[in-house]
């Protein structure tokens, strides 16, 4: 396969954009990576999401629409799902796409309106991304299914509640400097060990926030881009996908993310680096439980550890692998189908200097992981400077 | 209103019937024709005792759309004897705590309701094992 | 046939499998994808696929179920495969297939399952209706109580203003198509119909009548693709190729495209595929188009170049279309008789072409068929999905 680059990349703010259309957020974000790139027009728009197709008052042909709103005429186009793993799904999809030579130019956009419905609605939404048969249908929300794993993890790994505290410190912290950010303010530990219970053992502020909000990537074939003078290239170095049981209580082990595993490991191989050669972690940090096992499954610590990077400061941007740089899901924000394109974007922000008041000194290769449902679909990306 | 659904639903919902895999003896829960485990055909009906032990449990306060009139309810993952895992609520608690590993039988109750007319929907949920006084 | 080739790198269908489409209340959405998956996989002598492309597009609304690609791969007991759905309404199958050729071409991967299913009957009633217009303008169309079927019928009606077709002049395609779905035995519908029978059909949404619709119902089909260069199909079927996969999109609304009869995203489409495979519409030996409504056949048959703007209707009116005529469509029913599933039946055109090609069509054969197209559409040709298919031993 051809290398591919990173070209141009958009976003809006995340937030609850009462007077936007969800077209018009995904064209937004999608216009502005093409202008950011310097090009018209792609030769596929993929566009991922999430929620646009759950009832009611559904909308398809998401692509086609979001096409035609850019004015993209005739152009090709689809939407590509994988509940809140859209957006990592989207962006391997234009990795191939371009990979394959058949493609010279993809423009991946991922959208979503969320905050409109009522919570009920929304929570509903949220929970077609597990079995509807086995696990949606007996009630449990899809914070529910994450507290069921948080509570098991800390019965069997001994790490009490506040443990957990430094992923959602850190977040914020990031998420202050950050102007797409959906919350910009920062918390302490006190704030974090006081905030209300949510779903037992998952309090307040280990939950991300839901939120509208698009984002948008060019890929072109690396050889297009000489390297040398202005912004750095920015290559995709390794992509990874797996999958493991829908239902969480299917897991062969519920404490461990295999699909992360797995689909790291591909990345890895394929980047031929290790998790040691890896300046920093987009990583899914839903809630704050999904952070420390996405830490352990890819293999930056050991099994039910993942609670101790953040103990000794590991992950902050001053530490050996700082996660969520701009936020993180915790504050950045969760607009499920368009997160992993947020990650993508953030990810070559940073590789390419232009990642603000986040920015961190002279990462090389950023890595980036889209987690669906609890755990079910996994993808991984590396980016690097080449 | 999901009738056909519900409907198919049944064997397992009210009596927790699955599947044993004719190959490697796997129990398997729901029935899914293809053993989780070793990925050969398994059609071979089987019945589950319904005893199990909680394996993880949490507290739904915020509920989704159709489940609002019950909250706050405890769902926990169960993990039966025979070996899989299942997704219920859990009932009967009273004044008792409930903590991993306690033991629980499967009944059968009320989980929500479908559609305008309500059709009641059924559903197992586990209570703690009763005890003699 | 004239320079024929492929820009495409060899891609070829290791085996189909597909699901009669009806009303199966009695098994559910997973379990029909597994028959039609199981049943390519038997096809294909036991291969497993290293991915899982799921078109799809009613599941979140009528199954309160999104994630479809990892709930079927792990059904199918392939759990760890990378799966994803992907959507554009009723091409939904059309572009998991292109997806598929593109993941295949990138060499990242050798053997793949798509997989198309839709399953209506986890609901009845309005709900079903409402998540079928949701292909639609959801903000401009839709919210009128504009349905798929007022959308053919808004076309329809201008057509036959503007190209003066007498009355009854889209009978052919319903009438072909039921007839060609007498030697399906996996058709929905398998009688013959009579012009009689179209006449009297009560309206739908005027000028379209019943009989100008295919019925919409639960159903799966799947195929099992790999890189020719690092696998070769087994047994002793003819090995077929994909010679061209193209997508191509217009506006939603249907009061927004500028020449709704051009129906130019399908124009686009077939012209791209047309152009990979090195083709033209002479070259093709039978045409599985979405006759989901009959005016969509006619202007399907008019954007491919098999007849004229304005004239495709003649095609059916004058026997053109059938299974001995110039250009067969709808070979074992389409749409109108086989059935329609939703967002599977992409996959069901192209398994359907397959067969043809492997002379494998029993009483609905086409004799030599060596070309086929299959070509889906999402809404009112909002977006569309073209796909050419060829033996590979006749290159």
């Amino acid at each position: 396969m051809r290398e591919v680059a990173v070209l141009g990349a958009g976003q809006t703010p995340v937030g609850e954009h009462w007077d936007r259309t969800l077209v018009s957020l995904a064209g937004e974000a999608a216009l502005e990576a093409l202008r950011d790139a310097g090009l018209d027009r792609p030769d596929v728009l993929i566009v991922s999401n999430m929620l646009s197709g759950v009832g009611p008052g559904s909308q398809l042909n998401l692509g086609a629409q979001i096409a035609d709103w850019c004015g993209l005429k005739g152009v090709e186009a689809f939407k590509i799902e994988a509940a809140c793993g859209s957006g990592g799904a989207a962006f391997r999809a234009g990795v191939h796409a371009v990979g394959s030579g058949l493609v010279d130019l993809a423009l991946v956009v991922g959208v979503e309106k969320m905050t409109q419905t009522p919570s009920t609605v929304t929570t509903a939404g949220l929970a077609t991304a597990a079995d509807a048969d086995t696990e949606a249908a007996h009630g449990p929300s899809f914070i529910a299914l994450n507290a069921l794993i948080m509570r098991r993890y800390q019965h069997e790994y001994g790490w009490k509640h506040e443990d957990f505290g430094a992923f959602s410190v850190n977040a914020h912290a990031n998420g202050a400097l950050n102007p797409y950010a959906r919350l910009q303010q920062p918390i302490t530990h006190e704030d974090y060990r006081e905030a209300r219970m949510v779903c037992e053992p998952i309090n307040l502020l280990d939950s991300s926030p839901i939120g509208d909000g698009a984002a948008a990537v060019i890929l072109v074939p690396a050889e297009r881009l000489v390297p040398g003078g202005g912004r750095p290239r920015v290559v995709v170095a390794g992509s990874g996908a797996a999958t493991d049981s829908l239902a969480v209580h299917d897991r062969r082990d519920l404490l461990w993310l295999a699909a992360a595993e797995r689909s790291a490991r591909q990345a890895f191989a394929q980047a031929g680096v290790g998790p040691d050669e890896i300046d920093f972690f987009e990583l899914h940090d839903a809630f704050s439980i999904m952070a420390a096992l996405s830490l352990e499954a890819c293999g930056f610590t050991e099994r039910g550890q993942g609670p101790r990077l953040g103990l000794e400061g590991a992950i902050l941007p001053s530490g050996r692998l700082p996660i969520a740089t701009q936020g993180g899901l915790k504050a950045r924000g969760h607009p499920v189908g368009a997160t992993g394109v947020y990650q993508i974007v953030e990810v070559a922000r940073q590789l390419w200097g232009a990642a603000g008041d986040n920015q961190l000194p002279e990462p090389r290769v950023g890595m980036a992981q889209n987690i669906g449902g609890s755990g079910a679909t996994i993808l991984t990306h590396i980016l690097r400077i080449s | 209103m999901e009738v056909s659904r519900h409907w198919r639903l049944r064997q397992q919902r009210y009596a927790l019937v699955g599947e044993v895999c004719p190959h490697c003896d796997v129990k398997i829960f729901p029935p899914r024709d293809i053993c989780p485990d070793c990925g050969r055909e398994a059609r071979t009906e089987y019945q589950f005792s319904g005893r199990g032990e909680v394996y993880s449990y949490t507290t739904v306060h915020d509920a989704p759309a159709g489940h609002e009139a019950y909250a706050p309810y405890t769902v926990a993952v169960i993990r039966l004897e025979e070996g899989p895992m299942v997704t219920a609520q859990l009932t009967d608690l009273g004044d008792q705590p409930i903590e991993i590993g306690t033991p629980v039988e499967m009944t059968t109750r009320k989980i929500g309701e479908d559609g305008e007319r309500g059709m009641l929907v059924y559903a197992y949920k586990f209570r703690p094992v009763l005890r003699p006084a | 046939m004239h320079a024929p080739g492929s820009a495409l790198p060899e891609i070829l269908v290791a085996g189909v499998g597909l699901t009669p489409i009806g009303e199966h209340w009695e098994k559910s959405l997973r379990s029909i994808a597994l028959e039609a998956m199981t049943a390519a996989v038997e096809d294909a002598g036991g291969l497993r696929p290293q991915a899982l492309f799921v078109g799809n597009m009613l599941a979140p609304a009528l199954s309160a179920q999104t994630h479809l690609g990892v709930l079927l791969a792990d059904f199918a007991g392939w759990r760890g495969i990378e799966a994803a759905t992907y959507e554009a309404a009723g091409a939904s199958g059309g572009v998991a297939l292109r997806q598929a050729v593109l993941a295949l071409a990138s060499g990242e991967m050798d053997r793949v399952m798509v997989v198309g299913v839709e399953k209506l009957t986890d609901r009845i009633g309005s709900s079903v209706e409402a998540a079928l217009a949701a292909a639609a303008d959801a903000d401009f169309e839709a919210v009128q109580g504009l349905t798929p079927a007022a959308q053919a019928g808004l076309l329809m009606r201008r057509y036959i203003h503007e190209h003066h077709v007498p009355e009854h002049g889209f009978a052919g395609f319903s009438l072909t198509a039921h007839a060609n779905a007498v030697g399906n035995p996996r058709a929905l519908y398998r009688r013959a119909i009579r012009l009689e029978d179209y006449a009297s059909a009560p309206m739908l949404s005027d000028p379209l009548n019943l009989f100008d619709a295919a019925p919409v119902a639960d159903g799966a089909a799947a195929i099992l693709l790999t890189r020719g260069d690092r696998h070769r199909p087994a047994g002793e079927r003819t090995p077929i190729r994909i010679l061209a996969s193209a997508v191509a999109t217009g506006p939603l609304a249907l009061h927004d495209q500028p020449d709704p009869l051009g129906f130019e995203a399908a124009l686009i489409s077939a012209g791209r595929a047309m152009a990979q495979a090195g083709m033209a519409a002479r070259d093709i030996d039978l045409f599985e188009l979405h006759d989901v409504f009959s005016i969509y056949a006619a202007l399907a048959l008019e954007s491919a170049g098999f007849a004229e703007r304005g004239q495709g209707w003649r095609l059916a009116a004058e026997g053109e279309i059938s299974r001995t005529g110039r250009i067969p469509i709808s070979t074992l029913g389409g749409s109108k008789a086989r059935g329609d599933a939703g967002g599977a039946t992409g996959v069901y055109q192209a398994v359907e072409v397959v067969l043809q090609l492997q002379g494998r069509a029993g009483e609905a054969q086409v004799p030599e068929a060596q070309v086929g197209m299959g070509q889906c559409l999402g809404g009112a040709g909002a977006t569309v999905a073209t796909h050419i298919l060829a033996r590979a031993d006749r290159l």
